[in-house]
């Protein structure tokens, strides 16, 4: 672990307390919000610091989550540090404004809970919600365990907020696997956190004084070149993240990357997989080397932008890659990442065989003896070659 | 065997899906056995009946009952089945949501769809709170109630949820409690045979959450203060303003034959045919 200089307090809490704890530090000035599970209580905790006094925000319950997430544009767009949570459905009814967020380039960081889509109705994790939101131009990261979505939703706001990046942020957690959890983590003090994040400036406000347009038309001859701004500074907003991550590490001694590694020297066998799964993987990974399977284990935390060279560093060298995804792009190829991970692996002329296993759909529980599972199929699935597209793991019938 | 244990093998899917989720004392449980008792006595077979649903506690009542029924989305339920009952209208359809449902996030269609006036059954249980998702204030939580998000009261006006449908244009509305379970059910039942978009408000508790926050007891107190504050429409029309403050009006606030959508769109059909008829002919 890096040398770290800020003040630090080790506490048990439940990883919604603790996200709006963060939000709480990062002085957000505005939450607009519509109840949803798993969501529900990290906005609940919030309405109530703001209700004592213990932040000097606006707060707003309305009456959809496609009101919160319009509601939090104009928030941004008259200045103010913006944040919202939600899940699954919510984020679904938000679909039509989430674009409209990126390409207006309104930095408001939101939680998403990560759980399934209906139907059927399900109120348990797996990632089809922030899938179906692929590409909708924000930047989004996954975190594992209640101190990366701690840490993560401070960082956030830096990130969004510079000049250059002026982008909105997705800090997805799996819900109720890390939403109604406690686990023990550190906290960073308020001092600590003005320092890291001063307060907002926006580039451009709804100020009566410097009036302006906002949301304008674009005809032909003009809306491929927004576009590839947009693309360029999501692209490039990758070293902004980098630097703020980098930043943080000094300051907590909590450093964090891209492509997350665990065990992976000399590794001809790779594991990947998104969100708190991974800390399930890393029992399974420890299993497997003390019987001398040489295998290893990537965390994609950043998916947009996608790390395209982190991932191909990374899997130098593996002879398998078995990436395990939570959520089913149906009629296509299986799993999203897998698909992305696959094409993004296509140029190398060494890569890894890249085989797709989609695991824990609503709430469906993955023990380490699964993942081992799984890669022993996959080895004899190499080895065989691939007989499938992808495998929907565990299913019956 | 008793006359509420046939109604219950008869309607419930009392095998398959009980126990219900529902908290001991919920009020949604009378609406329920109103619902059942009042479909009974309209004498529509099980197979007529369509029951939708959205999301939240009042969205598992589709669950539990034998009839067609169709569980939705949080707030869409008055949308799905407003397409269920233009592709087949000999469907008696009946939409069964909460304060949230119908009038926060599907608050939309609920007023387009008094407006339109199909000839729909909307049931709504105001309860005050977003229950399933712990305690949020919800657009009927009372101004000054405390809530999952309003620690120090409710910032917020609450609608009046059969006003706003009498406003809207439906062509029957009616409100109870669930404290007056036998007037419940007639107005159930007139809901159901009432041609046209039919709303009945529900006033029902939430001790579980709202109750709770605003110590205001459990199912028995809550139920007593719906018989406190409920007055019959016939002598509110007697009362001023002033006496009916803090009182809750029930009883059928409006009764009114409007043209329904399905039959206006059938005339608009037939006229164009035959316009269309008498031009071809010429």
């Amino acid at each position: 672990m890096a040398k770290k200089t800020a003040a630090a307090k080790r506490v048990g809490m439940e990883v919604s307390i603790a996200v709006s704890y963060a939000v709480q530090l990062a002085r957000a000035e505005a939450i607009a919000a519509y109840p949803i599970t798993p969501q529900t209580h990290i906005v609940e905790h919030l309405s109530s610091l703001v209700a004592n006094g213990e932040l000097d925000a606006e707060f707003v319950n309305v009456e959809s989550e496609h009101s919160a997430i319009s509601t939090c544009i104009g928030m941004s767009a008259a200045g103010a540090r913006t944040y919202t949570a939600t899940s699954s459905q919510g984020l679904a009814l938000m679909n039509e404004i989430l674009y409209i967020v990126s390409a207006m380039r309104f930095p408001i960081v939101m939680t998403v809970a990560n759980r399934a889509l209906s139907a059927p109705l399900s109120i348990w994790n797996d990632h089809s919600d922030i899938m179906g939101a692929r590409d909708i131009g924000w930047i989004q990261v996954f975190v594992e365990n209640g101190q990366e979505a701690f840490d993560h939703s401070v960082m956030a706001f830096k990130i969004a907020e510079n000049h250059e990046v002026l982008l909105p942020i997705i800090v997805n957690l799996d819900g109720f696997i890390l939403s109604h959890v406690v686990e023990a983590l550190e906290m960073v003090d308020q001092a600590t956190v003005d320092k890291f994040l001063p307060p907002y400036v926006p580039l451009h406000r709804l100020d009566p004084r410097n009036p302006v347009t906002m949301g304008a038309f674009a005809l032909p001859e003009i809306y491929t070149e927004v576009k590839m701004n947009h693309q360029v500074t999501l692209t490039k907003s990758y070293d902004h993240i980098l630097k703020v991550w980098d930043e943080w590490g000094k300051l907590t001694g909590r450093q964090y990357h891209p492509v997350e590694r665990y065990r992976t020297e000399d590794a001809k066998i790779l594991l990947l997989i998104m969100g708190s799964l991974a800390e399930v993987a890393e029992i399974a990974v420890d299993e497997m080397r003390d019987q001398g399977l040489p295998v290893g284990l990537l965390k994609l935390r950043m998916w947009r932008p996608f790390p395209f060279k982190d991932l191909r560093d990374a899997v130098n060298g593996a002879e398998l890659l078995i990436v395990c995804d939570r959520a089913l792009s149906l009629g296509g190829v299986g799993g999203p990442v897998m698909s992305e991970v696959r094409s993004a692996l296509y140029p190398m002329a060494q890569k890894p065989a890249t085989l797709g296993y989609i695991i824990g759909l609503g709430g469906r529980d993955v023990n380490p003896g699964n993942i081992k599972d799984i890669v022993a199929r996959a080895q004899q699935e190499a080895s065989q070659g691939p007989q499938e597209e992808f495998h929907l793991y565990g299913v019956r019938g | 065997m008793a006359e509420v244990t046939k109604l219950i093998h008869k309607y419930l899917r009392h095998e398959k899906k009980f126990p219900h989720v529902w908290c001991p004392g919920c009020g949604n449980g009378i609406v329920l056995g109103a619902l059942i008792r009042a479909i009974d006595r309209t004498g529509f077979t099980k197979d007529e009946i369509v029951l939708v649903s959205g999301i939240g506690c009042s969205g598992r009542l589709s669950v539990y009952v034998d009839f067609n029924t169709l569980h939705t989305t949080h707030g869409r339920a008055l949308t799905f089945a407003t397409g269920v009952k233009l592709a087949n209208p000999k469907l008696q359809v009946i939409v069964v949501m909460g304060d949230g449902d119908a009038t926060a996030i599907g608050g939309n269609h609920f007023i387009h769809a008094a407006r339109r006036n199909l000839n729909l059954t909307a049931i709504i249980i105001n309860n005050n709170i977003y229950g399933m998702t712990g305690g949020q204030y919800s657009p009927t939580t009372p101004y000054g109630a405390i809530s999952a998000t309003s620690l120090y009261g409710n910032l917020e006006h609450a609608f009046s949820i059969a006003e706003l449908a009498v406003t809207a244009g439906a062509a029957w509305v009616g409100r109870s409690t669930v404290y007056h379970a036998t007037h419940l059910d007639q107005l159930m039942e007139q809901a159901i045979v009432k041609r046209g978009f039919a709303v009945v408000e529900v006033i029902s508790h939430c001790h579980t959450l709202y109750g709770r926050k605003n110590k205001l007891g459990g199912p028995v107190e809550m139920m007593e203060w719906q018989k406190q504050v409920a007055v019959k429409i016939e002598k509110a029309r007697t009362m001023t303003p002033e006496e009916l403050e803090g009182k809750i009006t029930i009883g059928v606030l409006t009764d009114r034959d409007l043209p329904i959508y399905t039959q206006e769109l059938r005339r608009v059909r037939e006229a164009a045919r035959v316009a269309l008829g008498e031009k071809s002919s010429q």
